[in-house]
């Protein structure tokens, strides 16, 4: 069926803010179906209230919305663009459910527009629990027992019926938040109460446990001629129980038969044809591992993180399919892009093997439980493709960045048989390396297996590679156990470890043997057809396939790896820009990444994809074929920025700002130096190895002081400490890892903090703005709300920024990117951190100011001067527009994590809110970001005594606002004596009610509770602001977020009046 | 024990013994399907070449027995990248490796499968020998491979004499009489239609029409097969026969070819063929396109096809060549897919339903006929 006519603007819905559940697959969805619709001559309109995506740049779409995501808003925009359809199947379940809202209300109708891709009443048949239930015993597909209920008291009784444990699933929630398992009446209650009150429609499924059953996923497509076709079908090595996003994934399936593998093939197109899908969907099973029973778990109506993931490890681009399907045109209509002889009703077929590691964020909520359940914790994950099972983990394992690079990494040794049967039965990130050193103490595949549930075929594969460490460590490093060790993808470093030899001598070894890394393609048809796109993965063994090219010029992209907090989705945002920029001058472009979810992995972003770990020698394999006369690592993130030594060491040269610069920002004598010659300020400090020398430092400064490792991300692992006690605290936390590097500990001084991004070329500098944080410095830059243009500096302290910017950037020769965060304590002006690489901000002030800074970044490292390129250097002329970028935290999915904020960042994205005034913009970030006030008029405040008198001043103003008040003693006693009528409600230990009753009664809008020092668990504090987050309510541990809260509520304008800003046109 | 696998070409790939510690020389074909390497072994059609999987993970399930599609392997040999040293599967009774042993299967593994795909791809299919023997001489193999054909390889898969499979008594074809020509069937074929309640009576390939005929049958269905379609020369008489009957007819790969070639029509050998379970073919009275099941090298020239005999039924949605006709006023459809499936998709299982309600609306118009 050709292309319907009909169809000429298309509203588009993205996803908001990244948040766990729901992360960069959608930008990576949503741009490939934006260019796909443009491709074919449609007008796209695009609503994402999050900044750092790639899909709201005006290269995407023709119109471009970053407005909070919002049935009214979108009902402005449809009534100011008029599309003729929406298509709000690539923007999540938070599309989705836009999508619904708005078919549901009546106004699409009313406005004479269409749903495009999947109708009202499909979405509503898989996704309303009930309705799904009644839908697949109509064609009979099963389902495990459930019943859908509305009550904490029905769902007991039906788990009594039934039988514990349940699994309990609320509708319409993303990621599963809310969901868990019950083995108990008591977990029952807990789990069911918190969900009910999560759920869109206050509806909780309880189901049969059918936990250690298989697993099984298909990607499905269907046109709207019925015809269907299945992606990939892909197999949890985590049985049913954990989340799969949280699963160790592998495609295709390897313990299916093909019996079993048509039965669950057929079940999902049948169910598909069923619900009338027309685009991609997912289908869940679980398979009984002993039978041919199976049940549906879960079926997906839209693009999701798992067709993402099939389409990396497939090579077929389902968002764009869906995005052609969505205009009418049928599968065997669409060209497969990866062959260009086939087409998209091809079933794509592998001759290797896919495995997917979560990113768990547990590195960064050190007191969160890493127990893995139905509700998705990881932030982010890597892919690996490999010939062998076994070579795909390791390379998946050594992607991750978390100081992994085999099954050794983390260390059971001292645990007994027993106490490892034990630990077994823990299901969190550790239990691969369990299993292992389970295996290493000669416990059978059947005990694994029994406590586990995991497939005895994965477990072999471990054994397999227990086995290598073995023979590694025990035998003579023969050429044939070094070929079979580098078979199965053990890296030279894991092996010299092993061998007893250094690294050097391993790669000597390999060289002068001939076992060097060959290159395979990724072309979705096993080799059955030439493939046009040069998309590759490694493996040991075998004919090189990457084809040589020497064009004039070619540059190598080096990614940022998986999504995690502190180096989100932005990174992919730089990365991507910088290809295009360096393809556009004529540069050949090469890009090696590992993770699934983004746009830079896609196969037509660059003219090269090399879908690789980020390690050295993983690298060095790619530059010994493809000898790129240029690396660029100013906009991996801290990946690619740490791989820039061992790039010069394989003599390729990194564009831009030099290796030695690099080193100089981060080199604490050596930055000192620089600022003392540019005659900078900055606070005193001292760099430490030890907890004594920490002490030391920290009691010649005066309390309080910041302590932070170097060369880290987002902040990890920085405090403010206030004692002796906290620092040795602090030490040890940081010290569980070895340092390569020293530790800092810094004066810490409370001021203003500001941020700005510059671009220099050596000479000149470009700054496109001044950002300002609204939280004071101490909370991380990424938590904190930041504003552009700066609202409260004057024009002085302005002049010096800009003018500490030029000279930092000559000192440090910067050629490119520079992010510099200072502190403003009155007119004085200190630089508190100087990172000479790309930074989060960037695509936020990009899309505000209009200037392409990476695009001017690429040239500059070209040698074009910010002249040249038509820029007047120094700091811009700040925009008419205010734009507030407002952090967007997971906090209710990591169970246990510690929610206030401080100089670790524990965001996982943002959104954005601009207009012509500070006020509307702050009102609309907020919006963006979920914070939806007011409600009931009611909140708590309690706050350490030191933020006392702040807490006075913020309570009346919420006073005159209307809300009604409640405290602890202390904070009552305060705010009663200000004047301000506050309610005195008892602490959680006291008799009832209490703070903890109120939180639970569901009619607080708001806590505002400042934490006392210190990482105790148990303080009354951190149960409060756990259960807020958890029961939805919230929650600010800042009193200066508390303030622009006020603010914004104070000057709130109907939701109606907000003016819309077409971002494509600044 | 160290293998080789020697291509016509001249080009050796060295790899690792797996099965039967024997030679064998045979016509070499990839198959792209990623699980169901049981059936592929077992399937007749597959008589006379050995199978590279492309996929490379192969044995990850063992072999279950019930899985087979005919009585043993019929290939000549395995190619595989790496053969699982342990099978899992709550179903298995064996390990592949041991299969292989236990039914004189030689194989390789250990050996880059994508890199002999390409050269099949390129070049096209051609032949190869899989041995151990370390000295072997590419001047004495090299003719000898050359040399090689698949030769009459019907005769040897086809069963050894008429048997009958009765149906399940339920269904949509209970009652009905099938005729099954056993040009090297696969089991699934016989257990589609007694499962839909036909009583199958399976023919040795080279009965006669007549004898067929005389057992009365309500349809005949010709079956898969090994090897070119034009060496079936007796054979394609006896279609002939069984065409200028009224008899509803459904035919499956070799069967449809040989179809083809008993009335007027032409075949000829694909490059490397189609051969796994990711296939599009589009039916073109509906525009639908179904996801088949496909092992076939050669291929129904649709140039030289008559209309008035036959008219193209299905076509591959990729290279747009033959997958089924459909006969002018005759009640005979013919497919170059495997609607049996096992291994591959299940899609055009439908294929047989509207057989049986081929032969349904037979009876149907022959009690209008009757009573008119």
């Amino acid at each position: 069926m050709p292309k319907n006519p009909n169809v000429k603007k298309v509203l588009v819905i993205g996803s908001g803010p990244i948040v766990i559940g729901q992360a960069a697959e959608f930008d990576y969805a949503g741009t490939q179906a934006c260019r796909s619709l443009k491709e074919e001559g449609i007008e796209v309109i695009l609503v994402n209230s999050n900044p750092a995506t790639i899909m709201t740049d005006r290269d995407i779409a023709d119109k471009v919305y970053i407005e909070p995501l919002t049935e009214k808003v979108l009902e402005q925009i449809i009534e100011k663009e008029k599309p003729d359809s929406v298509l709000p199947t690539l923007g999540g379940q938070a599309g989705l459910n836009l999508g619904m809202e708005l078919d549901e209300s009546g106004f699409l109708k009313k406005h004479n527009v269409i749903l495009l891709g999947t109708t009202a009443k499909t979405i509503k048949k898989a996704e309303d629990r009930l309705e799904f239930k009644e839908t697949m015993e109509k064609i009979g597909e099963p389902c495990a027992a459930s019943l859908v209920v509305e009550s904490v008291e029905d769902g007991v009784e039906f788990a009594g019926k039934i039988g514990y444990p349940v699994v309990l699933r609320p509708a319409y929630t993303l990621g599963g938040s809310g969901g868990g398992i019950a083995h108990n009446r008591m977990e029952l209650e807990e789990i069911l109460e918190n969900g009910l009150r999560l759920s869109r429609v206050g509806q909780v499924l309880v189901e049969r446990c059918i936990a250690g059953w298989k697993e099984i996923e298909y990607e499905v497509m269907r046109d709207s001629a019925g015809n269907c076709i299945t992606v990939c079908n892909m197999e949890n090595i985590d049985p049913v129980g954990v989340h799969t996003g949280d699963s160790i994934v592998v495609a295709p399936s390897q313990t299916l038969m093909d019996k079993e593998y048509q039965m669950l093939r057929s079940a999902a197109l049948n169910i598909i044809d069923e619900l009338e899908i027309t685009g991609g969907c997912n289908v869940q099973f679980a398979l009984h591992p002993e039978s041919f029973e199976y049940c549906v778990i879960e079926v997906n109506p839209r693009v999701s993180r798992s067709s993402a993931l099939a389409s990396k490890a497939t090579g077929y681009p389902i968002a764009k399919v869906a995005a052609k399907i969505a205009l009418g045109y049928t599968l065997d209509e669409i060209k497969n892009a990866i062959t260009g002889k086939t087409y998209a009703s091809f079933e794509p077929t592998l001759d290797y093997c896919v495995v997917k590691i979560p990113r768990l964020p547990f590195d960064k909520f050190i007191t969160a439980k890493r127990t893995l359940t139905t509700q998705m914790k990881a932030t982010g994950e890597v892919m690996s493709i490999c010939t062998s099972f076994e070579g795909a983990l390791m390379k998946a394992i050594r992607s991750l960045e978390q100081h992994v690079d085999c099954l050794l990494s983390y260390d059971f040794s001292d645990l007994l048989a027993e106490e490892l049967l034990d630990r077994m039965k823990k299901v969190d990130d550790q239990r691969i390396y369990v299993i292992a050193e389970a295996l290493r103490k000669g416990i059978s595949y059947d005990e694994i297996h029994d406590i586990t549930k995991i497939d005895n075929w994965f477990i072999d594969k471990l054994a397999v590679i227990v086995e290598m460490e073995n023979a590694l460590q025990k035998e003579p490093l023969t050429i044939e156990l070094l070929k079979e060790a580098k078979r199965i993808e053990f890296s030279d470093s894991v092996i010299a470890k092993l061998a007893g030899r250094t690294e050097e001598e391993i790669r000597k070894m390999r060289y002068e043997n001939g076992i060097t890394a060959v290159f395979k393609m990724v072309d979705t048809c096993a080799a059955e057809f030439e493939a046009a796109t040069p998309y590759y993965y490694s493996c040991f063994g075998g004919e090189n396939e990457a084809v040589e090219t020497r064009p004039p010029k070619k540059v190598l992209v080096l990614g940022s790896g998986p999504i995690r907090i502190g180096q989100g989705i932005e990174f992919d945002y730089c990365s991507v820009h910088a290809t295009w920029a360096f393809a556009k001058a004529g540069y050949e472009t090469v890009i090696v990444n590992n993770n699934p979810e983004t746009v830079s992995t896609d196969f037509d972003i660059a003219d090269k994809l090399y879908f690789e770990p980020l390690t050295p020698e993983d690298v060095e394999n790619i530059v010994h074929i493809e000898k790129p006369d240029g690396a660029v690592v100013q906009f991996g993130g801290q990946t690619a920025i740490k791989l820039t030594e061992s790039l010069m060491k394989m003599g390729v040269p990194i564009l831009g700002t030099s290796a030695e610069n690099v080193d100089a920002a981060e080199d604490r004598e050596l930055f000192d130096e620089i600022l003392e010659n540019c005659g900078i300020p900055r606070p005193s400090g001292g760099t430490v190895y030890t907890a004594e020398e920490a002490k030391k430092v920290a009691n010649e400064l005066g309390y309080p002081v910041l302590v932070r490792p170097s060369y880290v991300l987002g902040g990890q692992g920085m405090q403010i400490a206030i004692s002796d006690e906290e620092v040795e605290e602090f030490m040890a936390i940081i010290n569980r890892i070895a340092q390569d590097h020293p530790i800092l500990v810094d004066k810490y001084l409370q001021g203003k903090e500001i941020e700005v991004d510059a671009v220099c070329d050596g000479t000149d500098i470009l700054i496109p703005g001044i950002m300002e944080h609204i939280e004071r410095a101490g909370v991380h830059s990424g938590d904190s709300i930041s504003v552009y243009p700066a609202q409260s500096i004057g024009e002085k302290v302005k002049a010096t920024i800009a003018e500490y910017t030029k000279r930092l950037a000559k000192a440090l020769h910067v050629i490119g990117l520079i992010n510099i965060q200072f502190i403003a304590v009155g007119e004085e002006v200190y630089v508190i951190e100087v990172n000479p690489r790309s930074s989060r901000t960037v695509p936020y002030i990009s899309k505000v100011t209009g200037i392409p800074i990476v695009d001017l970044a690429v040239q500059v490292m070209m040698g074009k001067t910010i002249k040249e390129l038509g820029y007047e250097p120094g700091l811009q002329k700040e925009s008419e527009y205010v734009a507030i970028k407002m952090p967007v935290f997971s906090f209710e999915k990591i169970r246990g994590a510690e929610i206030s904020l401080g100089p670790e960042m524990k965001s996982t994205g943002e959104c954005l809110g601009i207009a012509r005034t500070f006020y509307e913009a702050l009102y609309k970030a907020f919006l963006g970001a979920g914070v939806r006030l007011p409600r009931y008029r009611r909140m708590i405040i309690t706050v350490k005594d030191a933020d006392k008198g702040e807490a006075i001043e913020i309570g009346r103003r919420f006073e005159k606002l209307g809300y009604k008040i409640y405290a602890t003693r202390s904070t009552a006693n305060a705010l009663k004596e200000a004047g301000i009528k506050a309610r005195q409600v008892n602490k959680i230990q006291q008799e009832s009610p209490t703070v903890m009753d109120l939180i639970l009664g569901h009619e607080i809008d708001l806590v505002i509770d400042t934490p006392t020092q210190g990482r105790d668990k148990s303080r009354d504090g951190f149960l409060i602001r756990r259960t807020a987050i958890e029961t939805g309510v919230n929650c600010l541990t800042s009193l200066d977020t508390a303030r622009a809260l006020a603010t914004s509520l104070e000057h709130i304008g109907e939701e109606e009046k907000l003016t819309l800003v077409d971002v494509a046109s600044l | 024990m160290r293998a080789f696998l020697i291509l016509e070409d001249g080009t050796v790939f060295e790899g690792m013994r797996i099965g039967a510690a024997k030679e064998a020389v045979s016509e070499i074909v990839f198959n792209t399907s990623m699980a169901g390497y049981p059936e592929v072994l077992t399937d007749p059609s597959y008589a006379g070449q050995a199978v590279c999987m492309t996929y490379p993970l192969i044995g990850n399930y063992g072999v279950c027995r019930e899985d087979m599609e005919s009585t043993r392997p019929w290939t000549d040999g395995l190619i595989v990248r790496e053969l699982s040293r342990k099978g899992s599967n709550f179903r298995r009774d064996v390990d592949l490796g041991q299969f292989l042993e236990e039914h004189d299967v030689p194989g390789i593994a250990g050996i880059d499968t994508r890199a002999l795909t390409k050269i099949l791809r390129e070049k096209g299919t051609m032949n190869g020998m899989i041995t151990t023997n370390e000295e072997y001489s590419l001047e004495q193999i090299l003719p000898r491979l050359r040399a090689y054909t698949t030769g009459k390889v019907v005769e040897k898969v086809t069963c050894g004499q008429k048997y009958v499979r009765k149906g399940s008594g339920e269904g949509k074809g209970a009652g009905k009489k099938i005729a099954l020509l056993d040009l090297g069937a696969k089991e699934n074929i016989a257990r589609s239609l007694a499962k839909r309640g036909c009583d199958v009576a399976v023919y040795p390939a080279w009965t006669k029409a007549e004898e067929i005929l005389a057992d009365n049958p309500d349809g005949i269905m010709l079956s898969n097969g090994p090897g070119d379609p034009k060496e079936c020369t007796a054979i394609i008489k006896e279609i002939r026969k069984l065409y200028e009957t009224d008899l509803p007819i459904f035919a499956i790969c070799l069967g449809h070819q040989l179809m083809a070639l008993a009335t007027g029509a032409d075949t000829f050998k694909m490059k490397y063929g189609h051969r796994g379970g990711n296939h599009p073919v589009k039916d073109l009275r509906t525009g639908r396109v179904y996801i088949s099941s496909q092992n076939h090298g050669y291929v129904v020239d649709m140039d030289k096809l008559d209309p008035n005999v036959a008219v193209p039924a299905f076509i591959n949605v990729n290279d747009g060549t033959n997958e089924g006709l459909a006969y002018t006023d005759k009640k005979i459809f013919t497919v170059q897919f495997h609607p049996e499936a096992c291994p591959g998709p299940q899609d055009s299982a439908y294929l047989f339903d509207q057989f049986i309600d081929m032969l349904n609306g037979c009876k149907e118009r022959e009690k209008d006929a009757k009573k008119s």
